[in-house]
């Protein structure tokens, strides 16, 4: 209904759809400027930059595309619509995640795609079977690390609805950083997105071993084959979190 | 209207937008949080790029990293990434409601500049002060120990708040046009992340396209603000130069206001309803 209702409106949609793959874009302009002054950041050449950031920007305009409405659910709380949801015969998961459901968040998707696939051209890596089929399970994986992060957000507006706003330092915040190496970061900051929440999962440690270079603290060279593993690993606990704050909430009563 | 009663009513109207954005705390906490996350991750990457290029477009690495740390303070206070009064103008244009406002014995420009500077100060102190603070006690920070400094500092952050709004309240009056604003808002936040300085410091821009970039109004919103903090364009004459350029452009966008407002009331039936 969502989609429908926005592609009634053709041009604008498109405009959206533009503007969208534009805004995403935009950091990859302050990337490519960075490298007119420089050959290599934190050792890595612009292609590897390239790959780092398509990837982190496909998953997270996946994960946004298909969850990044659930930061509506502190605002439908608070005007009590939530209540119409839990009546009607449908999973209220998937009310949540249909809410406003913005087609245009493909543009980001697919600028990232675009720059994952330039960067993979353009790095000095020899593609055997295993790393060609690496790179679409690790979009796959990040999507759904990000899913979780956003799953685990909309149960978090349960007990604070205004605080929406925290789960962008994990969604945007995180692929922010997972736009650059890890060797630009200090050390206890991989160690928190590595061990605490696992968001070096979505690409560091695949691409690293996609580059031929070590993993981080020494950990094994097969850890980056764990995304998908991982990822069931935290969209678990996102999930019954959700069932939680679901089954704790008292509507606003009007 | 006398002055004295106007200079009431248009400091009135700035307390209540101080206000209504002061009643929501958790979500200005949250703020707070997100943008220290992003000043943390930013300053990571800078400090690589300073590395490998020490002085890059005259700045050192401490005066990097302070660029980050006010830049994220200015983000919420000048709506630089979103936010801001515009949509909600437009949403006033959109139903009709416009026509109520321009009947009011207020001038319409002047009511929403004393609206969005009520809410930017709150913004400023708010989501502004805390992750300065979170800043500068984790990284080496260039912030001056001069009072004087500072405060010409506040006054250029006032004066790019000024030229934020004008920008704004230009792309707000097209919807008189458009109805539909969401496209040209997001064509002009496109912009002025671009032309601000928000993505990267505008003196890191090469060559020609560079010089152009701060000769636009939108340096003023953020890179004009933090030169002059930081002490850039040496000395008071440097500083007197950019609140100099801040305020010309502050009149000539308010002026262009004017004229829009002017054509946009005289050629446009409101919409009825």
């Amino acid at each position: 209904m969502w989609v429908r209702s926005t592609l009634a409106y053709r041009a604008s949609f498109a405009l959206a759809l533009v503007g969208s793959a534009l805004t995403s874009a935009l950091d990859f302009v302050g990337i490519y400027i960075m490298f007119t002054h420089i050959d290599a950041l934190g050792g890595f050449s612009l292609p590897e930059v390239a790959l780092l950031y398509g990837t982190a920007g496909a998953a997270l305009g996946l994960a946004d595309l298909l969850l990044g409405n659930t930061d509506r659910v502190g605002a439908r709380i608070r005007d009590g619509s939530l209540d119409t949801m839990l009546v009607r015969p449908v999973p209220v998961f998937a009310q949540v995640a249909a809410d406003r459901f913005a087609l245009r968040r493909l543009g980001r998707v697919l600028q990232g795609a675009a720059v994952t696939a330039w960067g993979a051209a353009h790095v000095d890596v020899a593609w055997t079977a295993d790393k060609v089929l690496l790179l679409p399970l690790t979009v796959l994986a990040g999507t759904a690390i990000f899913a979780a992060v956003f799953l685990a957000g909309a149960a978090f507006q349960f007990v604070a609805g205004d605080a929406a706003e925290v789960q962008n330092s994990f969604t945007y915040g995180g692929a922010t950083m997972l736009q650059y190496p890890p060797s630009v970061f200090g050390r206890e900051m991989v160690r928190g997105v590595v061990f605490v929440v696992p968001l070096a999962f979505v690409n560091w440690l695949p691409a690293l071993y996609l580059l031929g270079r070590p993993q981080p603290f020494g950990l094994p060279w097969w850890t980056a084959f764990l995304s998908p593993f991982v990822a069931l690993l935290v969209l678990a606990p996102a999930a019954v979190a959700w069932r939680a704050g679901l089954r704790s909430y008292r509507s606003t009563g009007s | 209207m006398a002055g004295g009663d106007a200079v009431r009513l248009y400091a009135a109207v700035a307390a209540g937008g101080f206000r209504r954005y002061a009643t929501y705390g958790t979500a200005t906490a949250a703020g707070v949080f997100t943008n220290t996350v992003f000043g943390f991750i930013v300053a990571y990457t800078y400090i690589a790029l300073w590395d490998e290029r020490p002085h890059l477009g005259g700045y050192d690495q401490a005066q990097a990293l302070t660029f980050v740390w006010i830049s994220q303070s200015l983000l919420a206070a000048g709506a630089l990434i979103g936010g801001g009064f515009q949509e909600e103008m437009q949403e006033r244009i959109r139903t009709g409601d416009i026509a109520v406002d321009l009947y009011r014995p207020a001038d319409l420009q002047l009511w929403w500049l004393a609206a969005d500077l009520g809410r930017a100060a709150f913004q400023l102190l708010a989501r502004g002060v805390p992750p300065t603070i979170a800043g500068a006690l984790w990284f080496d920070l260039a912030l001056p120990a001069d009072p004087l400094r500072w405060v010409l500092f506040l006054v250029s952050v006032w004066l790019g708040l000024v030229v934020g709004f004008a920008l704004r309240y230009l792309v707000g009056l097209c919807a008189f046009w458009l109805l539909d604003g969401s496209g040209v808002n997001m064509m002009s936040l496109l912009v002025s992340m671009f032309c601000s300085g928000v993505l990267l410091p505008l003196n890191v821009f090469p060559g020609a396209f560079g010089e152009v970039v701060r000769m636009l109004p939108w340096s003023s919103m953020l890179q004009v603000p933090i030169d002059v903090l930081l002490g850039e364009g040496s000395g008071a004459g440097g500083a007197g130069a950019a609140l100099a350029f801040q305020a010309a452009w502050a009149v000539l966008l308010l002026a262009a206001g004017r004229v829009l407002q002017a054509a946009a009331t005289r050629k446009v039936v409101v919409q009825g309803g």
